[in-house]
């Protein structure tokens, strides 16, 4: 295909290269923040379902502690838990932009969604599963490691779908604060300059990224569940 | 041995105490197959799960030849349940898993790293329990009687010396339930294992059990072996339960007999005297008449036994009866003037 007919269709957008970056910028930002969303958000949902009430090991006021920082974190828009952590990023990760700058707040406001996620789908496990397992003499370590999360892997995979597919609607948000990637193209050139053509054209590339994010995330679980 | 020492079991419910088991005290020996039968809520399930300490008592003691299970660390008592296998009504196996590795579950919890070592265990339970063709399969492709096969094969991974059985037989179909309970009585004989097991069928205790306790609204009510409780059930509880066993008595209730002539009689034999032709013998020496009114003669785990409703008439019955008790025959009366109350 010459490049042509794609300027006739896109008349504004004269470097494509830009929008191939922005589409890595954005992978590589969903990548990272969704590998340590999961690195924090895993056992924060274990703990959370574990010291629930009626449970393995139930903390009443742990839950509760829990319990309460993961709605505040929750309720807060992204884009301002993105604003208000802005100091706490620049000491993380020593800058409050670009791909680095983006991560701590995606994990942050992602963590606490995934750990209710996690929370809920190491409730489907049969409580009898569990009953058992105690029954053999396994410690509630070995129960976590060997029923709870094998047992759970489906629902655990479609928590980590549904996260990644908020962490895209997250990254795009974050381009509007200077994280780069297919929202800061959408924003800068879509938004602020006219330039509907941009718009379109990132729309669109979101659009495919999260189809592709939910296709994978179905046909994994469809490949656990058939057990 | 198993005993429980002045057990109690309550649970708070809002702020209340409820109690699921009332004190009891109970011996099950070395190498029986010991029955908990009861009503759904009777505490059964509370019961069988005292033993294993997944249910804490509130109060005394549970000794497992002579160690106090209520005082043993966490440790020790995770140590104290891999010798204690358990099976349950729906089974409980990881759905994850194939068969093999269900199996070997146990094995790993118990710190066996050795996979070859696992395999051949694995390998020698599965054909235990007549599996070994289905060891890659995963749990949602087997049948309900084979599932347990699974959970018996996986209860028995850490050679335990006792076997609860949660309502093993009450998720299958009669003919699934008597293949499982004959794989109980077979492994009970052959590993000398103790057995206890819970279920809502007096037919389940009948066949593999060797004694059984009665259980009403969290008191054992009765218990004793179960040729006793079987034959001369004493509580109004118990009576259900056989009578649900002996359908053909389970319709006269109250006084059936009344329109019959002569001495109501239950002649109840066991083991050899069920073969002895001792009541034409005694009829013929005595001149007494009898009319067979019901019957049935049937097995209690491996002891034949009869037991028959008759009437009795002639000059010398009692007699009759003085010759048939002397000949092992044991002679309940019911008579029509004050018809028996079997409910």
């Amino acid at each position: 295909m010459t490049v042509a007919p794609l300027q006739s269709l896109f008349p504004n957008i004269d470097d494509w290269s830009e929008i191939g970056q922005a589409c890595i910028d954005t992978l590589l930002m969903l990548g990272g923040s969704l590998l340590l969303t999961v690195a924090v958000g895993l056992p924060l949902g274990v703990l959370l379902y574990l010291t629930g009430k009626g449970q393995l090991r139930p903390m009443p006021k742990l839950y509760a502690a829990l319990s309460l920082v993961v709605n505040i974190l929750r309720s807060i828009p992204f884009i301002i838990l993105m604003i208000v952590l802005m100091p706490l990023t620049y000491v993380l990760v020593g800058t409050k932009l670009g791909i680095r700058g983006a991560i701590p707040p995606l994990v942050i406001g992602a963590a606490p969604f995934f750990a209710r996620l996690v929370e809920t789908a190491l409730r489907e496990v049969q409580r009898g599963v569990i009953e058992a397992s105690q029954a053999m003499g396994a410690s509630t370590w070995q129960i976590v490691r060997l029923v709870l999360l094998p047992e759970a892997r489906a629902g655990l995979i479609a928590g980590i779908t549904v996260t990644a597919i908020a962490l895209v609607g997250y990254t795009a948000m974050g381009g509007a604060i200077g994280a780069g990637g297919l929202g800061d193209l959408a924003y800068r050139y879509g938004y602020l300059s006219y330039k509907s053509d941009y718009m379109l054209v990132t729309v669109v590339l979101l659009i495919v990224l999260v189809q592709i994010l939910q296709m994978l995330g179905d046909r994994i679980v469809a490949r656990y569940s058939q057990r | 041995m198993i005993r429980f020492q002045d057990v109690h079991k309550s649970y708070r419910v809002d702020g209340r105490e409820v109690p699921a088991l009332q004190t009891f005290s109970l011996d099950i020996a070395d190498g029986e197959v010991f029955g908990i039968i009861g009503h759904s809520g009777a505490g059964k399930s509370t019961l069988i799960r005292l033993i294993n300490l997944l249910e804490r008592p509130s109060g005394g003691r549970i000794l497992i030849d002579d160690v106090d299970m209520t005082a043993l660390s966490e440790a020790k008592l995770r140590q104290q349940r891999q010798r204690i296998g358990m099976i349950f009504q729906h089974f409980n196996l990881l759905a994850s898993q194939t068969v093999a590795e269900n199996v070997a579950f146990p094995l790993r919890l118990a710190g066996e790293g050795d996979a070859a070592a696992i395999r051949k265990r694995v390998d020698e339970l599965l054909a235990r329990v007549g599996l070994s063709a289905h060891a890659d399969k995963y749990p949602s492709q087997l049948s309900g009687g084979q599932k347990q096969r699974v959970g018996i094969a996986r209860a028995l991974a850490n050679r335990p010396s006792i076997l609860l059985c949660d309502e093993a037989t009450s998720a299958l179909d009669p003919q699934t339930t008597a293949s499982v309970l004959e794989l109980l009585a077979e492994i009970n004989r052959e590993l000398k294992l103790t057995i206890v097991l819970i279920t809502h069928e007096m037919d389940v205790v009948r066949r593999v059990c060797d004694r059984v306790a009665v259980l009403d609204a969290g008191r054992i009510v009765e218990s004793g072996s179960v040729a006793d409780v079987f034959l001369h059930p004493r509580h109004a509880t118990t009576r259900r339960f056989v009578n649900e066993a002996l359908p053909e008595e389970a319709a006269g209730e109250q006084a059936p007999y009344a329109h019959v002539e002569g001495r109501i009689l239950r002649l109840s034999f066991r083991g050899e005297a069920t073969w002895t032709p001792a009541l034409g013998r005694v009829a013929r020496d005595t001149g007494v008449d009898f009319n067979i009114l019901a019957g049935r003669i049937d097995r209690i785990k491996d002891l034949p036994y009869g037991q028959l409703t008759l009437a009795m008439q002639g000059e010398r019955v009692d007699d009759a009866l003085a010759s048939l008790r002397q000949a092992g025959i044991e002679i309940e009366e019911i008579t029509a003037s004050s018809p028996e109350n079997r409910s």
